[in-house]
Formats: C-alpha cells, sequence, structure tokens
C-alpha cells in the first residue's frame, strides 16, 4: 500500500479518557439497577414513595417521644397535640415486661444473671472452635438456672445433678458389654439417686434457703417466653431424635406408634394442645397430684416440636445414602453403635437448617400460652398493662417493643443457622 | 433365661429373645407394646376414677342442648336457641372461611414478594427483602393484634359518618371503613342474575377449553393461534351482553348510615379482618422465601439453553422455568396453607368465632365438657390436615419426574 494514500496516520496513543458519565460510579449504578427500564423505573419511584410515607410517618412519631412521664394523660399533656409516642410505658413498666408483674423486683438479678450464663452456656454449643472443655458449664447450665430462677433450696438442683452424674457413670461402665443395659442400667441409677435425694433434702432443707423460692405463677413477661422457649429446644431435640429413629425403624409396632404420635402433632394447631395442658390433662393424671402450669406446658409444647423436630431429623436420615448404613453394618456395628457414631453425626448436620427453623417457630409460638392466660411478654400487655388506668390506651409503643424483642432473637438464630450452614457446608461445589 | 427350656429336637431357645439379632425385635416391640398397654391403661384408669370423683361422664349428649349465645358471623342461620352442633358448625365454617380468605391474599403476597425479590432492581428488592425478615420473625399473634387494634382503635367510629360535615367519608361512596367494622356493598340477584353467573362460569371454562384447543392445534401442525386477546374476549363479552340482555338483573345493595351504624350490605368484621390480613401477610413471607427458592432452584442453564433455542423471555418462563419451579415450590406452598388452618385458631385472641372459639370455648366454658369438646376439635383439625396431606400426596405423585 503506498504511503501518500493514507492523509494522517497517528503515531503516539491517545491519552486515555474517563469514561462518559452515563457508564461510571453512582450514575451507572443507578441507571443498571434503579432505571434499566421503564417499567423499573415505576417500580423504583414507587418504592422511594412508599419509604418515604413510612419514614415521613414513622419518623416525628419516634423522634418526639417521651420517655419520662407516669401515665398517657400526662404524656398527652407533654407532646401538646403534636404526634409523637409515648415511650414512657416503656421505661415505667420495663421490669413488667420483662419478668411479669409478681416476680419479686428485688430478686430481678436472678433471671438477670441465668440470661447472661445463657450465652456463655451457649457459646460451646454453637461455636466449633471454643474449647470443648467449655461444655461442662453447658451441662451444669440447667441446674444453676433452674437453682437462679426459681430458687429454694440448692440441694434440689444438686440431687438432680448427682442422678444425671451417678446415671452417666453407670452407663459409661456397662455401655461397652451392651448399650440397652448400660442406657436402662443408668435410668435405674438415676432414678434411684432421684428417690433417695428427693428424702435427703427434706430432710435438711434450711427453713431459709440462700435463695428464695419464687412460685412459678410468678414467671411472667419476656423471661416466660425464654424459659417455655429454651427448655422445650433443649428437650425435644433428643426426643425427636427418638421419634425419627422409630420412624425409621423396620419393627413395625415401634413405626406405628411413632407415626401416630408424629402426624397426630402435627395435625392439630398448638393451642388445642394447650387447652389439653391447661384443663384436660389433669384428668388424665392420678387424684389428687397437682402439676404446676408452667411444667404442663412445657410438657405439651415439648411434644409439640418434638414432632416438628423428628420430621426434620427423619429428613436428614432419609437424605444419607444408603452406603452409608452398609458400611456401619459391614464394619460389624451393632445398632446403637451404627447410629452413635455413623448415622446420626451426619443426619444431625444435615437437619442444622431444619432444626433452627423449628426452634424460631417455636419461640414465636411461646406467645400462645397468653391465650391461656398466663402472662408472657403479650399477655403482660394485653392483660395488666393495657387495662391499668394509666396506660389504657397506648397500643403501639407496647406492641412496637414486643415486636423488636422477637425480631432480634429471631433474626439473631436464623442469621446464625445461615452462617452454620455455610460453615458446615463440607461438600465441593 | 438359661437353657432349661431348650427343646431338644427345635433350634430354638428362649435366650435367642434376647442374643439372637434375628429375635431380638420382637422383643423390643412386645415391650414396646406392654408399655404402651400400660401408659394407655394408667391414663384411662386415672380417668375413670377422675371423673366419677367429679361426677362426670363421658357423652356427647351436649351437642343436642341449646346453646345459649350468640356469633356475630353467622354464614348459616343460627340463634342463640339453636343447638351446640350447630355453634360448632358455624365456627367450622367461620374457620374455613377466614382460612380459604388467607390462603388466596397470602399467595398473592407471597408470589409478588418473592419474584420481586429477586428483580434486578436495588430498592425493591431491598424492600421486599426487610418485608420478608420483619414479618418471619414476628409471631403471628402479634400482627393479629396489632391490626385487630389498628381495626379497633385507628378507625372512626360510625357516629364520624353522621351529620352535614363528617369527619369520615366514605370511599368511593361505597365502602365504610368504621371502628365497628369494614361496609362493603352486597349483590343482590334477581331472577336471572344466577343465568349471568351460569354463563360466566361458561365462559371461564371457555376460555380454557379454547387455551387447551390452541395447544393441541400447535402441537398437531405447528400453526400458533393468538390466546391473549381471544380470553379476554371470552371473559368479558358473553358475561356483559346477557347482563344487559337481561336487563340488570345483579345489582350492589350498598351499605347506608342510618341511625347509629350502617345498614345493609355485607359487614366484615374487625376481627375477621384482623385474622385474615395478619395471616396473610406473615404466611406470604414464608411464601415469598418458597417462592424465591423455587425460581432459584432452576439452574442458569436451562434458561440458556431455552434463550439459544430461540425462544422469547415470556415463553422462556411459561414454558422452561415455571413448569420446573412449581415443582419445588408447590409442596412447601400446600404446607403453609395447612399452617394458615391451624393457625386460624389464633382467631380466639381477637373474639372471631372460629371453630376454637365456638366449640373450645364458649361451648367448653358452658357446658364444662372439656373432653369432649377438645376431643371434637381436634378431630376437626385432623381431619383437614389430613386431607391436605392426600391432596399434597396426589400432586407429588402427579408431578413426580417419571424417568425411563
Amino acid at each position: 500500500m503506498p504511503q501518500d494514500t493514507v492523509a494522517f496516520v497517528r503515531t503516539e496513543t491517545l491519552p486515555e479518557l474517563p469514561p462518559p458519565a452515563s457508564q461510571a460510579g453512582i450514575v451507572k449504578w443507578m441507571r443498571e439497577n434503579l432505571f434499566s427500564s421503564i417499567p423499573n423505573g415505576i417500580l423504583t419511584l414507587v418504592s422511594l414513595y412508599v419509604i418515604y410515607l413510612i419514614v415521613a410517618f414513622a419518623f416525628p412519631w419516634i423522634a418526639n417521644g417521651i420517655w419520662n412521664t407516669d401515665s398517657l394523660a400526662e404524656c398527652r399533656e407533654a407532646l401538646q397535640g403534636a404526634t409523637g409516642a409515648c415511650f414512657s410505658v416503656l421505661s415505667e413498666r420495663w421490669n413488667q415486661l420483662l419478668f411479669g408483674f409478681s416476680y419479686p423486683a428485688e430478686h430481678y438479678w436472678r433471671p438477670t444473671l441465668a440470661f447472661i450464663l445463657l450465652f456463655a452456656a451457649a457459646a460451646p454449643v454453637m461455636f466449633f472452635d471454643l474449647p470443648r472443655k467449655l461444655l461442662i458449664f453447658t451441662g451444669l447450665y440447667p441446674f444453676i438456672a433452674y437453682w437462679l430462677i426459681w430458687g429454694g433450696t440448692i440441694f434440689t438442683p444438686l440431687f438432680a445433678l448427682a442422678g444425671f452424674v451417678v446415671g452417666y457413670f453407670v452407663y459409661a461402665r456397662f455401655v461397652k458389654d451392651s448399650f440397652a443395659m448400660g442406657f436402662f442400667g443408668g435410668v435405674v441409677a438415676a432414678t434411684i439417686t432421684w428417690i433417695i435425694g428427693g428424702y435427703i433434702t427434706d430432710l435438711i432443707a434450711p427453713a431459709q434457703p440462700f435463695l428464695e423460692a419464687v412460685q412459678s405463677r410468678a414467671m411472667g413477661g419476656f423471661m416466660l417466653n425464654m424459659i417455655l422457649g429454651v427448655t422445650c429446644v433443649s428437650l425435644s431435640l433428643p426426643l425427636g431424635i427418638v421419634l425419627a429413629l422409630g420412624r425409621q425403624s423396620d419393627m413395625p409396632i415401634i413405626k406405628f406408634i411413632c407415626v401416630v404420635f408424629i402426624e397426630f402433632i402435627r395435625g392439630v394447631p398448638l393451642i388445642t394442645l394447650l387447652f389439653v395442658a391447661n384443663v384436660v390433662l389433669a384428668y388424665f393424671l392420678p387424684p389428687g397430684t397437682t402439676f404446676d402450669l408452667i411444667l404442663r406446658v412445657i410438657i405439651m409444647i415439648t411434644m409439640f416440636s418434638a414432632a416438628y423436630i423428628a420430621e426434620v431429623i427423619r429428613g436428614g436420615l432419609a437424605a444419607l445414602p444408603k452406603g452409608q448404613y452398609e458400611a456401619a453394618d459391614s464394619l460389624g456395628l451393632d445398632y446403637p453403635q451404627a447410629m452413635r457414631l455413623i448415622i446420626l453425626p451426619q443426619a444431625l448436620k444435615i437437619s442444622i437448617p431444619g432444626i433452627v427453623n423449628v426452634a424460631v417457630g417455636l419461640f414465636k409460638d411461646t406467645t400462645l400460652v397468653s391465650v391461656i392466660s398466663m402472662f408472657d411478654l403479650v399477655g403482660m400487655i394485653r392483660g395488666p398493662i393495657l387495662s391499668s388506668t394509666d396506660w389504657n390506651g397506648v397500643y403501639w409503643e407496647l406492641f412496637m417493643a414486643a415486636s423488636l424483642l422477637f425480631f432480634v432473637v429471631c433474626y439473631g438464630i436464623s442469621q446464625y443457622s445461615q452462617w452454620l450452614e455455610r460453615r458446615l457446608a463440607t461438600d465441593h461445589r | 433365661m438359661t437353657s432349661i427350656t431348650d427343646p431338644p429336637q427345635g433350634s430354638f431357645r428362649l435366650s435367642m429373645l434376647i442374643n439372637d439379632t434375628r429375635y431380638r425385635s420382637y422383643t423390643f416391640q412386645f415391650i414396646a407394646l406392654l408399655a404402651l398397654i400400660a401408659f394407655m391403661a394408667f391414663l384411662g384408669m386415672n380417668l375413670v376414677r377422675n371423673l366419677a370423683a367429679a361426677g362426670l361422664n363421658i357423652s356427647f349428649d351436649f351437642l343436642q342442648d341449646p346453646a345459649g349465645y350468640d356469633i356475630n358471623q353467622r354464614p348459616i342461620e343460627y340463634d342463640s336457641r339453636s343447638s351446640n352442633l350447630r355453634a360448632a358448625i358455624v365456627g367450622v365454617l367461620n374457620t374455613l372461611i377466614v382460612a380459604f380468605l388467607a390462603c388466596v391474599t397470602a399467595t398473592i403476597f407471597g408470589v409478588i414478594a418473592g419474584v420481586l425479590r429477586l428483580s434486578n432492581n436495588w430498592v425493591v428488592s431491598k424492600l421486599m427483602a426487610i418485608y420478608v425478615e420483619i414479618f418471619r420473625n414476628v409471631p403471628v399473634l402479634i400482627w393479629i393484634i396489632i391490626i385487630f387494634s389498628i381495626m379497633t382503635v385507628s378507625m372512626p367510629s360510625p357516629r364520624a359518618f353522621r351529620g352535614d360535615d363528617p369527619s369520615s367519608s366514605m370511599l368511593f361512596d361505597a365502602f365504610a371503613f368504621t371502628n365497628r367494622g369494614v361496609y362493603v356493598p352486597a349483590p343482590v340477584l334477581d331472577s336471572g342474575g344466577w343465568f349471568v353467573i351460569a354463563v360466566f362460569i361458561l365462559s371461564i371454562i371457555g376460555i380454557f377449553a379454547y387455551r387447551r384447543y390452541a395447544t393441541k392445534k400447535l402441537y398437531a401442525t405447528g400453526q400458533l393461534l393468538p390466546t391473549f386477546w381471544p380470553s379476554v374476549a371470552l371473559f368479558f363479552i358473553p358475561t356483559l351482553l346477557f347482563y344487559f340482555i337481561l336487563g340488570r338483573p345483579i345489582t350492589l345493595e350498598y351499605p347506608e348510615l342510618s341511625g347509629f351504624n350502617f345498614q345493609g350490605g355485607i359487614t366484615l368484621r374487625g376481627s375477621l379482618i384482623a385474622l385474615w390480613f395478619a395471616l396473610a401477610i406473615y404466611t406470604g413471607a414464608f411464601i415469598a422465601e418458597n417462592v424465591r427458592a423455587g425460581i432459584q432452584a432452576i439452574s442458569k442453564g436451562q434458561t440458556e439453553a431455552a434463550a439459544s433455542l430461540g425462544l422469547r423471555p415470556g415463553r422462556i418462563m411459561n414454558l422452561v422455568v415455571l413448569p420446573q419451579a412449581l415443582r419445588v415450590i408447590i409442596p412447601p406452598l400446600i404446607s403453609q396453607y395447612l399452617n394458615i388452618t391451624k393457625n386460624s385458631s389464633l382467631a380466639i385472641a381477637v373474639g372471631y368465632m372460629d371453630v376454637t372459639a365456638t366449640l373450645g370455648g364458649i361451648t367448653l366454658n358452658q357446658t364444662g365438657r372439656a373432653i369432649e369438646a377438645i376431643l371434637l376439635l381436634m378431630l376437626f383439625y385432623l381431619t383437614i390436615s389430613l386431607l391436605i396431606s392426600a391432596g399434597m400426596n396426589v400432586y407429588n405423585n402427579s408431578v413426580k419426574l417419571k424417568e425411563r
């Protein structure tokens, strides 16, 4: 190609220009994420308007909030007709919302301490990197918490603990021969310890215990929700495992019992079970037995969540490849060994997200006890607080506080579950 | 368990019941059965003794006695002289009404929120994520009470609609939102009204038949018939035609203020609306997650494969993604419907007269027949949930991947 047919050839490169304004930075981001098409743009504008409405309504209400009056009337006076929340109901009744209206005020530190210790007890279960020795404290926690919250003589939780320790040692002694012998031997030994301990406690219990005893019916507020939630979830986990194994079993009678139990519980609403705890259960107990309402409710909610957890674990068991069962068999392990060492660790790992979902749902469902006139958080709000002359008519502040408490707990647990799911994902993708 | 019973000819020894894995399961089952029977007998004997001590018996005669209380929402004829059985049936119908309404609304909320959460519009997807997280993580009982409070506390009383310069006015002159409930127009059928409804139902069937015919024709000949506009036409034209030919046989009865309250129209009580919308938004948040998971479960390769075949986005959604996603979405959706039905028993917290509030509430308290009433209540919910899971099994079998 002859040189002179080209009028001009650039010999040096041009300096780099910045990208056009519409292709960089916030403008590009907005074009792509907010206004990529006309319907999308309309959607964005509508959403922004909705957000504006919510903020315009809620912001002055919260910002003008009054925190330090003694009744709704004084609060209205202080607001002088302006929009504003009356948060003083929260600051005045905060302890009632948390602990119920009859828990002795000078003992509020006890459930608070139990609550703080709960984190220490739950930490080694939730985070596997922590030293395993901490699990000892987790094992002790139920007894400490019971003693702190209910008070009374320390010998009751001590002997309860002693029963478990004795049972464990008997189990550890015999489990090498046969799991059934170890298990039933342990149960028998523990029961004997408890019966003896009961007599001894009656003899040596001091008249003035270190921590004053608090009646069960004094439990209320968010504390009651926490007690029910934590107790029932931890009790229903072993029961759920047993039910799931029973449902997978090839013994027809045991399978039948488990299937009927699970399907029955899952088919009825929790409220009907709470009604059973409230009015019917007494008919089925030996005449003259008195049972705490809170204990009856714990039994019913535990059965309820055990059925749901059993279904989750059954899913985990079914998801394991058949080779795992066969490999355990071919190693010569018997059924308890195979389950304990091979099957359950894997199946439980798969089922953790489902179990956490059940736990969150169960914690939310503990509010239903307000229907059978127990004064949990919702029961406190609807009962003593809203019907008091001072605070008759404060709805939104109270419900907002209740929603916030539940949201923090439930959202926290579900975030933890997602983290755990990522953490446990050992398969390569 | 020694071998003294060892029969000389057989190989079976009694000790094998414990030691031989072939027979051990029989021992276990026998023990379990005995324990179960003993436990049941224990409960039964306690029940008999307790009932005898209280001078009670188990009998369902109370169902025939007059109920003696009023129910504020009556789908069928009922007054306080009707029997307890009739009160229970009214309650069952009320349960089914609110469960049906909540299921439909929750599906709509859930599908919209689930799809929008996957939208590439940042604001919208974040807004939907907030909706889902807020409503999923707060107990449904609190939502029911909050909406009930909105309906009873924040709404104006009917008095506010009176006078020359009322402080509240009706929406479109047809809807009145008061603290006693929401009043909406009621359709009134004259003679011929049923005919128009029949025509409407027939035209819906016609639409499905036409679509089916179009698909068949497409598969047989490859000829693509238009479906959208013919469907719209079939939906509106015959019904409207007959409506005007028969001289407008369906009219609306508007609620009107008379005295201290509204008369006419349909009254939706605050308790119904609270239960309905609380269940709908709460369960809608769960359904949104199911929908999102279902759509995300379809691998991107499916969409790309469809696109490389030359399908347009609408057809990719209809023919490739949705049929596969529905297989994932529908089973959890049905169990959410089951949850709605069970959660509707929370009606008792806001005084909606469902079966838990009539049979398990007032009837139980008035007659003292706790065992019988709760037994019937559980049987009702058990029947519903078994029916729904039977339906789910039928569906699961029909969409199961048929592998060769």
